[in-house]
């Protein structure tokens, strides 16, 4: 081995290796040198990541590796946790959303999330989707039901709910919870949905239905998703990003970091070598 | 070689055989041990129940005779209480009922969203240092003798209140809901504050990400999963005021009258004037009442009646709050 490519392969290991032709995409967040603390502990370090508008992107990494943790800080739900700190910046539409004039209500209305373990409040189905418009301003009947059809026929639910919106969501299956959690998502008209491991509760036919939803559902929304399954980011995303200790090791298309990915530890990574 | 293999598996023979017997021989000791522990909480349980039921009898017993002489519907409905009287003796005991039903629900009329509000503000709001420090504070109202309170009600409370409403007595129904209602405070506020903080964090994560407010979630989601528990601690907090009876004693004025005032043409309770308890007046004549006499039988049928209220109270609690946990589950 040079000198030069040492050079080469130990810089590879500094800097992550991001291809030209995703900077040139329009992005949708760009985070730029993002840290971020829990405590004393850094669990983000200088991240730099443009996410694409559009289509699917996948973040993977071995547990606490910062993924979950990123995710929730593009709607600053990682801020629900008190003793968080962040430096750094996310744009989004040109703005920086850590900036104090920004208003949570606005920014988690078109930046939705689907949580790991479905979490349905214990109201009716009808209520459940209807709970983000309700709160939004929406009251009349007529207005609600409209969007609750709407919202559970985007997320595939409607056929098998539509007779029984009365009755309680904690009667629905797994599958069908989270189901009606994106609904619930989709009621509020966002642009982005951020998924945290949204099938990691699921058994495989209902995780089956809920990647084919993903693949609806992208053509109208940006989304991001968590995931620690590989072969589902392979199956379903556009983009993937490896996280490695809160740093971003590789982001790239989906097919190139499967097939031929640039840095030796990403290729550890989803060979199953460790993780 | 070979032979090291046959030792062996001579030597797993011989542990399966000895494990094989030790499966079949359950200890003598164990077996025994068993048996008395599983006995001796049935016993612990039943007693419980017994004495429930003794209590019962005791009182069925000692009421039946005023039961039968008198009647219940006349304790239930007139107002004339003279039980010792010779000549022209009443048994009316509305007003005593009237009373208690009174204080009580004054009570929880300053009780109930006072204390939900603490709660809310103790389990949702509050920093974790506030937290750790108030709801310390809040139950420590739960260990005051209620004799202490009754004294302050007594000393300071009933002076305030005859000067507001200027009265020539300060020792009113209001009174005694006002300290009832700080006796009340900290069921409700523990129980109420256990069951907010009980709702799945879930729930909470889910509201937010929808981009509801601090409010709306406590509004639309975490008080309503926790609204049976909530309920729960009002029911503790009734059964607390209902059958309080030191403090009530010394802060109600305990006069044998209907407290009902004209107002606008209607008949309404009035709680500036002085009552008297169930709980007080069994207390004040159980001391001095002749043994077996109809008017000791009488106490009897007030205590009854003390308890059957608190009994349909609490049934209705609990049909209330299974009913709500199994909208919750769906079962």
């Amino acid at each position: 081995m040079t000198a030069f490519q040492t050079a080469v392969k130990e810089n590879k290991k500094k800097s992550p290796v991001v291809q030209e032709n995703i900077n040139k995409e329009e992005s949708i967040f760009s985070a730029k040198g993002l840290n971020l603390w829990y405590g004393n502990d850094q669990a983000l370090k200088d991240i730099n990541l443009d996410i694409r508008k559009n289509g699917v992107t996948a973040i993977i990494g071995p547990s606490g590796c910062g993924k979950s943790t990123f995710l929730k800080t593009l709607n600053r739900m990682v801020e629900l946790v008190p003793i968080v700190k962040t430096s750094g910046a996310i744009d989004y539409h040109g703005v920086n959303i850590f900036d104090p004039s920004v208003n949570l209500v606005e920014l988690r209305s078109s930046v939705g999330m689907v949580f790991q373990k479905p979490n349905p409040f214990p109201k009716s189905i009808f209520d459940n989707v209807a709970f983000g418009p309700r709160v939004h301003g929406v009251k009349k009947k007529a207005e609600l039901k409209e969007i609750v059809e709407k919202s559970l026929r985007g997320s595939g639910l409607w056929d098998e709910v539509k007779d029984r919106l009365g009755e309680s969501a904690m009667g629905l299956s797994g599958g069908q919870q989270q189901r009606l959690c994106i609904a619930r998502c989709l009621a509020v008209e966002p642009e982005v949905i951020l998924m945290d491991e949204p099938t990691s509760a699921l058994d495989p036919k209902s995780t089956l239905k809920v990647e084919e939803l993903i693949q609806e559902l992208k053509k109208d929304y940006s989304i991001v998703i968590v995931t620690h399954n590989m072969q589902q980011a392979a199956r379903i995303s556009d983009k993937t990003a490896f996280f490695l200790n809160g740093e971003v090791v590789e982001y790239d298309n989906t097919d190139t970091i499967f097939s031929n990915p640039q840095d030796k530890r990403t290729e550890d990574y989803i060979t199953g070598r460790f993780g | 070689m070979s032979s090291h293999a046959e030792k062996q598996s001579e030597d797993i023979k011989q542990m399966k055989v000895v494990n094989k017997e030790k499966l079949t021989q359950k200890s003598f000791k164990a077996n025994t041990l068993d048996f008395l522990i599983e006995k001796m909480f049935f016993v612990f349980g039943s007693i419980a129940v017994f004495v429930l039921l003794l209590l019962l009898y005791f009182l069925v017993r000692e009421g039946s005779s005023a039961l039968q002489e008198v009647g219940i519907l006349t304790y239930l409905t007139e107002t004339r209480w003279y039980p010792s009287s010779p000549q022209g003796a009443g048994y009316g005991a509305l007003q005593f009922i009237v009373g208690s039903i009174m204080v009580t629900i004054g009570a929880l009329v300053i009780a109930i969203p006072w204390g939900i509000f603490t709660a809310i503000f103790i389990a949702e709001i509050a920093p974790k240092r506030v937290r750790e420090i108030l709801k310390p504070v809040v139950e420590v109202l739960a260990i005051f003798p209620s004799v202490v309170l009754g004294f302050i009600a007594l000393v300071i409370l009933s002076p305030i209140v005859a000067n507001v409403f200027d009265l020539s007595n300060g020792r009113t129904a209001l009174t005694a809901s006002l300290i009832l209602s700080v006796m009340a405070l900290p069921t409700i506020v523990s129980i109420a504050e256990d069951s907010l903080r009980s709702v799945p964090k879930d729930y909470r994560e889910a509201a937010y990400a929808l981009g509801a407010s601090r409010w709306e979630t406590i509004k639309i989601v975490t008080f309503p999963a926790a609204k049976s528990g909530i309920l729960a601690g009002v029911m503790l907090g009734f059964g607390r005021a209902v059958g309080e009876t030191m403090t009530v004693l010394m802060a109600a004025g305990n006069a044998i009258s209907m407290p009902m005032t004209e107002f606008m043409g209607i008949t309404v309770p009035n709680f500036l004037a002085s009552v008297r308890t169930l709980t007080a007046n069994i207390a004040i004549e159980g001391s001095d009442v002749s043994w077996g006499s109809l008017h000791y039988s009488s106490l009897f049928v007030l205590a009854l009646i003390l308890f059957v209220i608190t009994f349909v109270v609490n049934l209705i609690a609990d049909l209330l709050i299974s009913r709500q946990r199994r909208k919750l589950t769906n079962e």
